[in-house]
């Protein structure tokens, strides 16, 4: 090639980096001012959860956790879960969720009161492990006032024993 | 019996089930069933609330103990309109109910004396009754009904009581109920708690379509009404001294919250809304304060509300689950439950605030305490295992002894009736909840059912008249 051509080609080559730089330049979004804690805003961090992966996720899709029997210390198949809703929440400086904690019938109703808050208190406190704000978390009790099934069986005791994660607001 | 209530319509079947609580199938006196018809006919909204009674009582067990008594039809002498109410099967069903008589059913009254001249006490010795109740109905004028009875010692051969009562056509098994209580407590030495009333929970449908109630009923389960309905559970119903309110938990609002309603006006009052629990709510005998369990400090305590300042005194400080308090009759010490020691069990503390004392030592979980009105009883939910049993704790003699009241195994929620002579509690029976009455001394046992869904969670109410 002859050296004009080379000069003229690495000029216009030039010319075209520096352009599509500037371009580059002009389009990234600029973000130095403190947070207005809208809901709209969109966090800048690259795979923060949005209200849409509350339907689609996988893990955030888990919302009960179950218990052994007359316990309220969760097992180790549910921290995933924990992990990625304590995401979620710090993600989501607007979310708010309520941990909803059941019983199975055996014994005393108002024992099992508050047998279900133990168990909404222990999911709240595995999601503050988690980096979850205690701000956005509310526990309520149900005892077991709210069953899911009606069978005086072990798998229905045991479908009986869970918190659920139900959010009020996304 | 059982061919007749299906053939009938529910309201009259209905009414003749809640009229005829014998076991063993005995007529109706034609005048009964005409009567019954003639009422159908004219609708009268005494039928209403019998068609939503639904509360049927079959008697399961019996005692060779229990006092033979006779309790005579009391035949209708007035020249109005009958009373609907068979008087002297009300009393009856009554006696019987509390395991200490055992009545002479109908069908074996050979003889049917209605005043003391007309009694004659052989044939009641051959019958081997030793008490005899003989009655009629007059009219008292108004619309009114008076009822004229009295009480005979066969062996004395003499009259104990004797005795008049008047009422509204709508009042007849309330003045039944106080005959039953002035026989009982004639005989016993024991106040009568027949012309009571009990509160309970219902739910009907389930998830999404469940739908709750708060019932009050006669303790023999007629004539209920709804206090409260709610698309969200109810719990934990307490009766004032003065059964003139009830006290429970409401999750309508997204938690717990106890509110106090009176039954009468159905006004209510919003009592305790904290944060977290908010449950057991228990009247003190002088019905100025409210023992509850809260748990806003972060786990459940037990509480003393005074009603008129709201004023809270913090009576529990464990990080345990503290609940079910039961106050103790002098008003100065609560019981309640705790698993401060690992499993629910019964302690009592000073209803100020101050140590508490671990009351039971037998059984591996211990709860729903229920404390007699002379506070030497105590029944519980009691279970080992997968097995719960209503169990009493006796202190009236020097040791504790304890006694199994009901053969489980989901029993729950036990109540004293207001003489301690008897236990209210809920079982389950299949997938459906159903109460028990059950005397102290576990001798005779009785199931009231639901003609559809769940009860639950009985509270016995206190006498209805004060002395």
């Amino acid at each position: 090639m002859k050296t004009t051509t080379r000069v003229l080609l690495a000029a216009m080559l030039c010319t075209a980096a520096v352009a599509c730089s500037k371009k580059v330049k002009e389009e990234a979004p600029v973000d130095t001012g403190p947070s207005t804690g809208t809901v709209a805003t969109s966090p800048s961090t690259a795979g923060a959860y949005t209200p849409a992966d509350l339907d689609s996720d996988a893990c955030l899709r888990q919302r009960v956790v179950y218990f052994d029997l007359d316990q309220d210390t969760l097992r180790p198949e549910f921290q995933a879960v924990m992990a990625c809703h304590a995401k979620y929440l710090r993600d989501r400086n607007a979310a708010r969720v309520s941990l909803e904690g059941h019983a199975d019938e055996r014994g005393s109703r108002e024992y099992n009161q508050g047998l279900g808050e133990r168990r909404g208190n222990g999911v709240s406190s595995a999601l503050q492990a988690n980096g979850g704000s205690a701000a956005q978390i509310a526990v309520v009790s149900y005892g077991e006032e709210r069953p899911v099934c009606n069978d005086s069986n072990e798998d229905c005791w045991a479908r009986n024993r869970r918190v659920e994660i139900i959010y009020t607001a996304r | 019996m059982i061919a007749l209530l299906f053939i009938l319509p529910p309201a009259q079947a209905a009414k003749l089930r809640g009229l005829t609580f014998s076991t063993t199938g005995k007529p109706m006196k034609p005048i009964l069933i005409r009567c019954l018809l003639a009422l159908f006919v004219l609708g009268l909204p005494m039928l209403a609330s019998a068609q939503q009674q639904g509360l049927e009582i079959d008697i399961t067990g019996g005692s060779a103990q229990a006092m033979p008594i006779a309790v005579i039809p009391m035949p209708y002498q007035g020249s109005g309109t009958p009373p609907d109410t068979d008087v002297a099967a009300v009393v009856r069903a009554d006696l019987d109910r509390s395991g200490q008589f055992r009545t002479l059913p109908e069908r074996d009254i050979v003889e049917r004396p209605t005043r003391g001249s007309e009694v004659q006490y052989p044939t009641w010795r051959a019958l081997r009754q030793d008490f005899l109740v003989v009655g009629r109905v007059v009219d008292a004028g108004g619309g009114s009904y008076r009822v004229e009875y009295e009480l005979f010692d066969v062996a004395k051969q003499e009259r104990v009581l004797g005795l008049a009562m008047t009422a509204r056509p709508n009042a007849m098994r309330d003045v039944a109920h106080q005959m039953a209580d002035a026989i009982y407590e004639k005989i016993t030495g024991v106040r009568g708690a027949f012309w009571t009333r009990i509160a309970y929970i219902t739910q009907t449908g389930v998830g999404q379509n469940a739908r709750y109630a708060l019932i009050v009923a006669d303790s023999d389960g007629h004539n209920p009404q709804t206090v409260v309905r709610s698309n969200e559970p109810l719990m934990s119903p307490a009766w004032s001294p003065d059964g003139r309110r009830v006290a429970y938990v409401s999750f309508e609002s997204g938690n717990s919250a106890i509110y106090i309603q009176d039954i009468t006006s159905g006004g209510r009052e919003l009592v305790s809304s904290f944060r977290g629990i908010n449950g057991a709510p228990a009247f003190s005998p002088d019905g100025r304060r409210l023992a509850l369990s809260l748990s806003r400090s972060g786990n459940p305590e037990i509480y003393v509300m005074d009603l008129g300042s709201k004023a809270l005194t913090q009576v529990t400080n464990h990080f345990a689950i503290d609940t079910s308090p039961s106050w103790a009759p002098d008003g100065s010490s609560i019981y309640f439950i705790s698993d401060r020691g690992g499993r629910p069990q019964v302690y009592q503390a000073p209803a100020s605030g101050g140590n508490a004392t671990r009351v039971t030592f037998e059984g591996s979980y211990n709860a729903d305490p229920s404390v007699s009105f002379d506070g030497k009883k105590i029944a519980v939910a009691q279970g080992s295992g997968n097995v719960y049993r209503i169990a009493l704790l006796d202190r009236s003699l020097g040791s504790p002894r304890w006694s199994t009241l009901s053969p489980g195994s989901l029993d729950e929620s036990p109540s004293f009736a207001p003489n301690a002579g008897m236990v209210l509690y809920a079982a389950r029976e299949g997938r459906r909840g159903v109460l028990y009455a059950v005397s102290s001394d576990g001798r005779v046992r009785q199931r009231l059912v639901l003609a559809e869904g769940d009860v639950r969670e009985p509270a016995w109410g206190p006498f209805r008249e004060q002395r």
